[in-house]
């Protein structure tokens, strides 16, 4: 075991862990600052912002030796008997300078900068820099220039750290951003005809240590510290990226990944950032409807859990499709619910999008082409409750023979996903309850029309492709008339108050082996329900 | 000093010098038959230890030590990189060299490359050395012609290639790393050490960075023993027990208000006014010297009054100088401006910085900028304190950045201001009497361009 000294303090590392002197300190609680290093990307040590003093200890003596001048934290590995000095006289000198220097050409445009609030520049020049300025007074100047469809660059902003350039080379593996020109006079470019164009650019801005990086999607809607994180996870496919949605007043206002080392490291990827607005589509199905000789007319909620019960027992034999949108507990409650009221009743693995194939990048991330985040979730409850299971791509075909008088479909997906000759076969059915997010010819045909929640605000498990559950808490409520399905169910169990989801986790994983794990505590960065096998040599 | 006999330049005026016949006839590669016919690698890198040669490129670094940095039974490749990238100010040595001399060059390259087992020799040329490029390439077609390049050298179990790759004309492309990165087809930003190019440098292989210079005084170390280089030049100061000593002929440009610029040929440890006075004819126009750059500007200034300081690796450093560096000798006669000199260094590095470090990128650019203003009359007594305080906080040596090029700027800055101090104050205040003591921000003034 190695012991590393940070400001006297000894911190001890594992035997693998290979640390830079920005994460030892880290340990001991003490933050270097640095604009260059990321911890998903190489180390340049360019910024110079995270120098520090250096030197060994003797483990027989205790006696130290410090090396004369200062250097990069980042680039220094943590060994044993490493000293790092984080605070002294010099090292603040060091860090004052570097500020100043970064602010000579910067335009000082925080008030009307997206970046401000979550800013390492301002942040530092708060701790670290100077109260004066001494450099000359320059005119402001604020160009912008637009580098892809998602990012635009305001120039004179950068700090030239160099990691949205990495970014492109390292993780991406698509290199569109490069430095231009030398010295005091190099800026972030593309090169004309080849903008920043890859699945994962949004990345950039979240890597940007300042306001240099715009996202054209965020940019100027919200100030950052109005906004609430809540520790999520994306739903756009079955990689199960951890996310943070930051909203306002249960309005979201972005996505940006979370750090998980076990699924997606520091990064998502631009259809899981930008795929949140259906969120606050207009056109969503905002109150359970009942279809009558004029369409769908609006009901209560109470007449719902008061009148479906017995209509759906009285109907013959069930269907209960459970979409693979649905957390793990919304598809055990459904489920349960389905059985108890016609033990035979038919469980359906709802429609599971498959667009392209699965796409891996460089760093080892991944994209799959399974646009649903709980597909293997709600494949095993399935197979806990046993008895007639179909694909949903049989399922118009097996209702053809007309044994079932009823059916339940859960959709939750981002768009209309059920086209006309599809609903047709519904069309015999006694009874049809649809559960979505937007109107659909299933959901015209519809005996009750319910309006399903969107993920941002559920609660409950997913199961990734990876058989990683991450447990989720909703970030936001639903629009007004919207119950979500969890709640639903858990009402219509009978049972008391609000959906507990942890309870109901409790429940599933006592009942089904696959799910034992998450009887513990989920951890933030989620739990792994089997290991995955190594593969045969 | 009488008895001195040049080497590196003695065939220089020879017509044809730049010939293989005309290298040969004079003794040419008779170094590398007895090398190769002699020495095992590791004994030529003994030889060159024991000569106690240091690197001419302008760190003085030892160049044997050096060799022993690569990996023990690598199994290869290793690159040899030939640093004639030479951008310092006022240096024109190598160039004399791969013009007139090229054969000297390639003799030199192939025995470094024998001796740390080097398949192949990149020379990674500055672009504005059209002629030496044409020389060297010709030199290069001869000596595969003649069997002293390409498989199998001289009947002997070594094989070698040897390219000119010609640079883009950046200076920081002659720092070592950045010559690699360069090299590679990338922008020239230097690399962080550790890894040091011995253990993983081009192509992420083991390489050696020499300088030109550097590998001519191996072909004469090769053919004359470690003992001729060492009974050349000044001996290592007893005082200081990390000082190897300076050895062996060296190639001083001198150039500036001199009777007789030019590229001489000395022993280490010649004065700076020998070199004036007994090379260059003393300064030009009867006039008295004012200073001098002892090594390339990157090295500072040495006042008239340190003109006596030996100009071996250690005695510019005596006399407040970063270094030797490249030897390259720049007189500044007593009608010249500290202040213009100061400017056009500033200009120089603010220039040349690659962009990479914080410091320095931004420092240089404020130098400038304050330099800019002081020379248009707008200067304040508080812009030499923070001259002086880039100058102090840039730069390996306080460890703010990864390469030396910073130091480079830094010096030239602490060396006017603290030896010419007077100078400027003077200035700042006939040319801005009422601003000259303020300490309030100023407006900036728009930067003059440097690319025209």
């Amino acid at each position: 075991m190695a012991t590393v000294v940070v400001d006297g303090i000894d911190v001890e590392l594992g035997d693998r862990e290979r640390l830079n002197g920005i994460q030892a300190a880290r340990r001991a609680g003490i933050e270097i600052p640095h604009y260059c290093w990321h911890p998903g990307l190489s180390v340049v040590a360019s910024c110079r912002m995270c120098l520090v003093e250096t030197g060994t200890r003797r483990a027989d003596t205790g006696e130290v030796t410090m090396l004369p001048k200062l250097v990069p934290a980042c680039q220094t590995p943590a060994k044993d008997g490493t000293v790092f000095v984080t605070h002294s006289e010099k090292v603040r000198t060091a860090r004052a300078q570097v500020e100043e220097a970064l602010l000579i050409d910067h335009p000082i445009d925080c008030p009307i900068c997206d970046k401000a609030g979550e800013c390492y520049l301002q942040d530092y020049h708060f701790q670290h820099g100077q109260n004066e300025r001494r450099a000359d007074i320059r005119p402001f100047t604020s160009r912008r220039r637009d580098v892809g469809e998602t990012v635009t660059l305001f120039v004179d902003r950068c700090v030239m750290c160099s990691r949205c350039v990495r970014f492109t080379r390292e993780i991406s593996g698509t290199s569109e951003l490069l430095v231009i020109n030398r010295g005091s006079h190099a800026e972030i470019d593309v090169v004309e005809g080849y903008p920043l164009a890859n699945k994962l650019s949004g990345n950039v801005v979240d890597i940007c240590p300042v306001g240099a990086l715009g996202d054209k999607d965020f940019l100027y809607r919200q100030r950052v510290w109005f906004m609430k994180k809540h520790a999520s996870v994306c739903t756009g496919c079955s990689t199960g990226c951890s996310i943070e949605i930051e909203e306002n007043q249960d309005q979201v206002y972005r996505l940006r990944p979370r750090e998980n080392a076990f699924i997606n490291q520091w990064w998502m990827c631009d259809e899981g950032r930008y795929g949140y607005r259906h969120v606050h589509d207009p056109n969503r199905i905002t109150t359970p409807t009942h279809r009558d000789a004029n369409g769908q007319m609006p009901v209560d909620w109470s007449e719902v859990f008061t009148e479906l019960p017995s209509k759906l027992r009285s109907a013959g034999r069930l269907a209960a499709v459970l979409s693979p949108h649905l957390t793990v507990e919304e598809a055990y409650l459904l489920a349960t619910w389905i059985r108890r009221i016609d033990p035979a009743a038919l469980l359906v693995l709802g429609h599971v999008p498959i667009v392209g194939a699965d796409e891996h990048f460089p760093s080892g991330f991944s994209i799959h082409a399974e646009k649903c985040p709980n597909r293997r979730g709600v494949d095993e409850v399935l197979n806990h409750f046993g008895g007639e299971a179909v694909a949903w791509d049989e399922l118009p075909a097996r209702l053809e023979a007309g044994d079932i008088g009823g059916a339940w479909v859960t959709g939750g997906y981002k768009k209309n996903w059920v086209d006309a000759p599809t609903a047709e076969h519904f069309a015999r059915l006694e009874i049809l309850v649809v559960q979505d997010l937007f109107p659909s010819p299933l959901s015209e045909l519809a005996t009750y029309r319910l309006p399903a929640a969107a993920f941002a605000e559920r609660s409950g498990s997913y199961v990734n492709h990876a058989d990683r559950l991450q447990s989720v808490s909703r970030a936001i409520r639903p629009p007004s008339g919207v119950r979500i399905e969890g709640d639903v169910f858990w009402h219509l169990l009978g049972r008391r108050g609000l959906c507990n989801s942890r309870k109901v986790l409790d429940e599933v994983a006592e009942k089904i082996a696959f799910f034992a794990p998450a009887s513990e505590a989920v951890p933030p960065t989620g739990l792994q329900l089997k290991q995955p096998q190594p593969a045969l040599v | 000093m009488t008895q001195f006999e040049p080497v590196l330049l003695a065939r220089v005026e020879q017509p044809n010098s730049h010939t293989l016949s005309t290298y040969e006839a004079a003794g040419g590669f008779a170094a590398l038959r007895k090398v190769l016919g002699e020495l095992d690698p590791a004994g030529v890198v003994d030889l060159v230890k024991r000569s106690n040669l240091r690197g001419r490129g302008g760190a003085g670094f030892p160049t044997g030590l050096k060799w022993t940095f690569l990996p023990k039974d690598h199994p290869g490749p290793i690159y040899m990189c030939v640093n004639a990238d030479e951008s310092e100010p006022g240096t024109f040595n190598n160039r004399i060299l791969m013009e007139e001399d090229p054969h000297q060059v390639l003799e030199g390259t192939i025995i470094a490359c024998y001796a740390t087992r080097a398949t192949t020799a990149y020379i990674y040329l500055r672009y504005e050395y059209p002629l030496a490029f044409e020389r060297l390439e010709a030199a290069i077609a001869e000596c595969y012609a003649a069997g002293y390049l390409g498989r199998n050298i001289l009947g002997h179990d070594f094989s070698l290639d040897v390219y000119v790759h010609r640079g883009a004309a950046a200076y920081i492309c002659g720092e070592e790393t950045g010559l690699i990165e360069s090299l590679e087809g990338k922008r020239a930003w230097p690399r962080i050490k550790p890894p040091f190019p011995a253990v993983e440098g081009l192509f992420r292989k083991p390489t050696v960075v020499n300088n030109v210079e550097t590998l001519c005084c191996v072909t004469h170390i090769a053919a004359r023993g470690a003992e001729w280089f060492t009974s050349i030049g000044v001996p290592p100061d007893p005082s200081n027990p990390r000082d190897p000593g300076s050895f062996g002929p060296k190639l001083y440009c001198l150039s500036g208000h001199v009777n007789r610029p030019g590229c001489y040929e000395a022993p280490l440890g010649i004065t700076c006014r020998q070199l004036i006075d007994e090379f260059g004819g003393g300064v030009w126009k009867g006039r008295k010297a004012k200073a001098a750059i002892p090594g390339g500007i990157s090295m500072g200034l040495l006042a008239e009054s340190e003109l006596d300081t030996p100009l071996d690796f250690a005695g510019p450093v005596r006399a407040g100088c970063l270094g030797l560096g490249t030897a390259a000798v720049v007189v500044l006669d007593e009608t010249t401006s500290i202040v213009d000199f100061l400017h056009n260094s500033a200009r120089f590095f603010q220039h040349e910085s690659c962009g990479q470090c914080t410091p320095c990128r931004e420092g240089t650019a404020w130098a400038l900028s304050m330099l800019e203003r002081i020379r248009a009359g707008r200067g304040r007594l508080r812009d030499l304190e923070l001259l002086l305080e880039i100058a102090d906080s840039i730069g390996i040596i306080p460890g703010t950045t990864i390469c030396g090029l910073a130091d480079g700027a830094a010096w030239p800055m602490k060396n006017a201001i603290r030896k010419f101090r007077g100078e400027f104050e003077e200035y700042i205040r006939r040319t801005n009497p009422a601003g000259a003591e303020t300490a309030e921000p100023v407006a900036a003034m728009a930067m003059e361009s440097v690319h025209g």
